[in-house]
């Protein structure tokens, strides 16, 4: 232990840093999470029920998870196509598209909400043509989905390229003088190696989408029970006072989230093991 | 099965790897390429297993021309200088990955590959370990599985390139003497790339000796060694004075060492190197009317069989000798003394390449 007196470390302070991070930790993440979950308790079990089971909040739930999970699945697949051309490939522009991973990230999602509205709207350059083959893309699950593989896209992309790169050439070589198609040497070789980091990467993307608040709600309309999402809810009960309620509705979230981050981190480790050389 | 590299050329760019190349290996040789860095060794290693496609020349397997097959037809096994396993895969899983991605038609039955398998692993004397992962293993235990692995395919060529180049000094020496054994075993015809001059010689029926894209010198080890065909192969294999000097038959004896193979020296004075390897120059601390290079000890390192000594002649040349032991001890000399140096046997190679 650096802490203990036995053994002494080069940099001083165990003591005051660790205060300091339990403190931090504390006050930021965990006092606020306990107060929603002490607020809850103050719930009876029916009325938390009720909440919960209300068909607008089953709804809503509904559609944020499922928009997420086909957000996410997107991504990896589209993740992983993206992450392969940046890291097998040499082509002028290849640094300026690998920043623009990271646009989702630093773009307020507010400016992503406006934009993203603007082309799938009715009126809008995508959205007009969709139209045209009677597909409603804004104000309907559809730009839900949109909105959020837009915000969660460089998560499977992230994750994955450092793997990409880390498979030696090699290795495929190898494969090859072994007989293997190409195919095969996807397949058998590649993917697996890879598959870790695409599942902690899609589990990211799915865990952010779930949570997605600012860009959804513009490209969403809203409507009760068809197109509005659980964070919104959320913000509905609240301004109509109904702090329970929306306290319920959050609870539920906040336990998906936790175990969504269970998840992340096995899958994190998985890849750690399979991974090490 | 025979290889024959007919007038390689491959290019990367303006760099030229392989000038012209050619060269025969015969059925169930085991040869080395070796040489420096940047020679073209593993590059010519490459063209042979269609890693690389050459820009000119082709590439015979047993008489037919393989130049434009594919490296998956080509039945070579391929063994990488850092492995290149598999890593989510166990043991036996790489070593079975050869057989496993065949054709459904020509695939074994999972009980061959498990025989075939469990049988390659005992000949690499790894049977305890296929359940394990390479990550587990030691660097000489990897690059065992990598061969069971090249070798489950049954290749017609089994190709390696510096496949110990990554290891440390003592396992090297002993994954030497054991491919050795292996080879003679299974004789297949094989290829191997080293830089390392003592692990071709002591392994290889043959080496091919390789400079700046091009082959210098082919031949036995004992062939090579003895009888270098150039300037770079005496100077690459071991260690070697040399000596810079105008050489003519009027004046074969320049500066006291004496040419000896008067016969065949140009009339006229023309520059030349003469070689001679450390254990070919005699030591003494008084004239013995022999041509001689006098000079003081410099350095003395005494340890193991041969002592190594560094004299400073005359001429303000570094000359290394090596010397018996005994033979050390009887002169009594020590750092500072003074020396005469014989060359018991010399080469000479005048600066046009050609040698006397």
């Amino acid at each position: 232990m650096a802490g203990s007196k036995t053994r002494h470390s080069v940099l001083p302070g165990f003591r005051p840093t660790m205060a300091f991070t339990l403190m931090y930790l504390g006050l930021v993440v965990l006092i606020p999470l306990a107060m929603l979950a002490l607020h809850a308790v103050r719930m009876s079990w029916t009325e938390f029920a009720q909440t919960f089971t209300a068909p607008r909040t089953l709804a809503a739930y509904r559609l944020t998870l499922g928009g997420a999970l086909i957000a996410s699945c997107v991504n990896a697949v589209f993740g992983l196509l993206i992450a392969w051309v940046l890291v097998r490939y040499r082509f002028p522009g290849r640094r300026l598209l690998d920043t623009l991973v990271d646009l989702p990230f630093a773009l307020p999602t507010a400016v992503a909400g406006i934009a993203l509205t603007a082309i799938y709207a009715p009126t809008g350059l995508i959205g007009g043509w969709l139209a045209r083959l009677g597909i409603q893309a804004a104000y309907s699950p559809l730009g839900i989905v949109i909105a959020m593989a837009f915000v969660s896209l460089p998560f499977v992309i992230r994750t994955t390229q450092p793997v990409l790169e880390d498979i030696d050439r090699e290795v495929e070589e190898a494969a090859a003088t072994l007989g293997a198609s190409r195919f095969r040497t996807f397949t058998r070789v590649i993917f697996p190696a890879i598959l870790p980091a695409v599942l902690a990467g899609f589990a990211m993307a799915f865990a952010r989408a779930v949570g997605e608040y600012g860009s959804v709600v513009f490209i969403s309309g809203n409507m009760p029970g068809r197109t509005e999402i659980v964070p919104l809810l959320i913000m509905t009960r609240l301004e109509e006072y109904d702090e329970t309620g929306a306290t319920a509705v959050a609870l539920v979230l906040l336990v998906l989230s936790f175990a969504m981050l269970f998840i992340i981190n096995l899958l994190q480790l998985w890849a750690r093991r399979s991974t090490a050389a | 099965m025979g290889i024959e590299v007919s007038n390689v050329t491959k290019r990367f760019g303006t760099f030229t790897a392989l000038h012209d190349v050619s060269l025969k290996v015969n059925v169930g040789e085991l040869m080395a390429l070796l040489g420096p860095s940047g020679s073209g060794k593993t590059t010519l290693l490459r063209v042979i297993a269609g890693l690389e496609s050459p820009d000119a020349g082709n590439v015979f397997f047993a008489g037919t021309d393989a130049t434009r097959r594919h490296v998956r037809e080509r039945n070579v096994g391929f063994v990488f200088q850092h492995y290149a396993l598999f890593r989510h895969m166990t043991v036996f899983e790489n070593v079975a990955f050869g057989l496993r991605v065949r054709p459904r038609k020509l695939r074994p039955t999972r009980d061959e590959i498990k025989h075939r398998v469990t049988e390659l692993l005992e000949l690499v004397q790894l049977e305890n370990f296929a359940q394990r992962y390479p990550a587990q293993l030691s660097g000489g235990q990897r690059q065992r599985v990598a061969l069971a692995r090249a070798l489950a395919v049954e290749p017609k060529v089994l190709l390696l390139d510096e496949p110990f180049g990554a290891l440390d000094a003592k396992v090297r020496q002993e994954l030497r003497r054991w491919l050795r054994r292996l080879h003679e075993e299974i004789h297949v015809t094989s290829v191997f790339v080293t830089h390392d001059q003592d692990e071709a010689l002591e392994v290889a029926d043959r080496v091919v000796i390789m400079n700046g894209g091009r082959i210098e010198q082919v031949g036995t080890p004992d062939e090579v060694f003895r009888d270098p065909a150039s300037a770079f192969v005496m100077n690459f294999l071991g260690t070697v004075n040399v000596f810079h000097r105008r050489v003519s038959k009027l004046a074969p004896e320049i500066d006291t060492l004496e040419i000896q193979c008067p016969d065949e020296l140009p009339a006229d004075s023309r520059p030349a190197r003469i070689f001679v390897r450390p254990h070919n120059l005699d030591i003494s601390t008084h004239v013995t009317g022999k041509p001689r290079l006098r000079g003081f000890v410099e350095y003395v390192n005494a340890a193991g069989p041969q002592v190594k000594l560094e004299v400073r002649t005359e001429f303000g040349e570094v000359v290394q000798v090596e010397t018996p032991q005994e033979r050390y001890r009887q002169l009594g000399i020590d750092r500072g003394s003074e020396v005469f140096v014989t060359p018991r046997e010399m080469r000479v190679f005048f600066d046009d390449g050609q040698a006397t």
